[in-house]
């Protein structure tokens, strides 16, 4: 069950990237490019995202368990330190540096092999390398 | 600006399904879809098999797309060198390692449910992929 769920979700999260453009480092870059001509349009891709998971995440909380039964883990960490706002700044310099982040990029490996297969090789390098679990 | 209200039709439409993704894992399973966290897993363990259904979709999602819109799916890919795609996946997985998220973790899950640390990551992952296409446009090598 849980897996049929994950498999459905991961279908519609790739979809999804597709269809709003994320997908295209060149349409990626064009938001990041504020100085210049800037294309904001991929702003709509987090708040459409927003509008629909905030209030399935409201309901799920609300319920206490998820439909499978399985319990919603802990409530997020509220630690703040340099590990999160550094992590965050050295992932957002990838990002602007090529143009792609991890969902993204693993949409766009069947189109690109070589160099999605690349990053993706370097990324989940920097990943295992960065902590032990 | 480069923008057509017509443009935000497939963003907003786009980012509704990620949204719908991100909320059907969490009500149906209970987990995050936060996809460098899932590619972390995916590798290490403990659990895998969600993550790796998970992948599974996303991979099945490129290839629909890929068929239907080709090589116009990966816009400006064709012109990335090599090595600045390693600089930029070195980047990538050693900052969501260490950050414990990426777009979706924190730009989707953990601002639908309002996590501090994901209201700090976002603007600053904003700010530092701003700043480098900010610097790349200045150095001329955008």
């Amino acid at each position: 069950m849980k897996g049929w769920i994950a498999l459905v979700a991961g279908l519609l999260f790739g979809l999804g990237l597709a269809l709003s453009g994320m997908t295209s480092p060149d349409k990626v870059i064009g938001f990041l490019d504020v100085t210049g001509p800037w294309d904001p349009s991929l702003a709509f891709v987090m708040g459409g995202a927003l509008l629909v998971a905030a209030p399935l995440y409201f309901y799920t909380s609300r319920r206490g368990e998820a439909l499978c039964g399985d319990s919603l883990g802990a409530p997020p960490s509220q630690t703040i330190d340099r590990k999160l706002i550094g992590g965050a700044a050295l992932f957002g310099l990838g990002w602007g540096l090529a143009g792609l982040c991890p969902g993204p990029a693993l949409v766009d490996l069947l189109v690109r092999p070589l160099p999605v297969g690349v990053f993706l090789t370097a990324m989940i390098a920097g990943l295992l390398l960065s902590r032990r679990d | 600006m480069a923008f057509a209200p017509a443009d935000m039709i497939q963003p907003l439409a786009g980012g509704a399904l990620i949204g719908l993704s991100a909320g059907l894992l969490r009500l149906g399973t209970g987990q995050i879809a936060g996809i460098s966290g899932i590619v972390r897993r995916a590798i290490r363990g403990p659990e895998r098999g969600w993550q790796l259904a998970f992948l599974a979709g996303v991979l099945a999602a490129g290839a629909m797309a890929a068929w239907r819109s080709g090589e116009q799916l990966a816009a400006g890919l064709e012109r990335a060198s090599l090595p600045m795609l390693v600089a930029a996946g070195l980047l990538v997985g050693l900052g969501t390692g260490l950050g414990n998220g990426c777009t979706s973790g924190h730009g989707i899950c953990g601002l639908a449910r309002l996590s501090k640390r994901s209201l700090l990551a976002v603007p600053t992952f904003m700010a530092a992929a701003a700043l480098m296409v900010f610097v790349r446009r200045w150095g001329g090598w955008l």
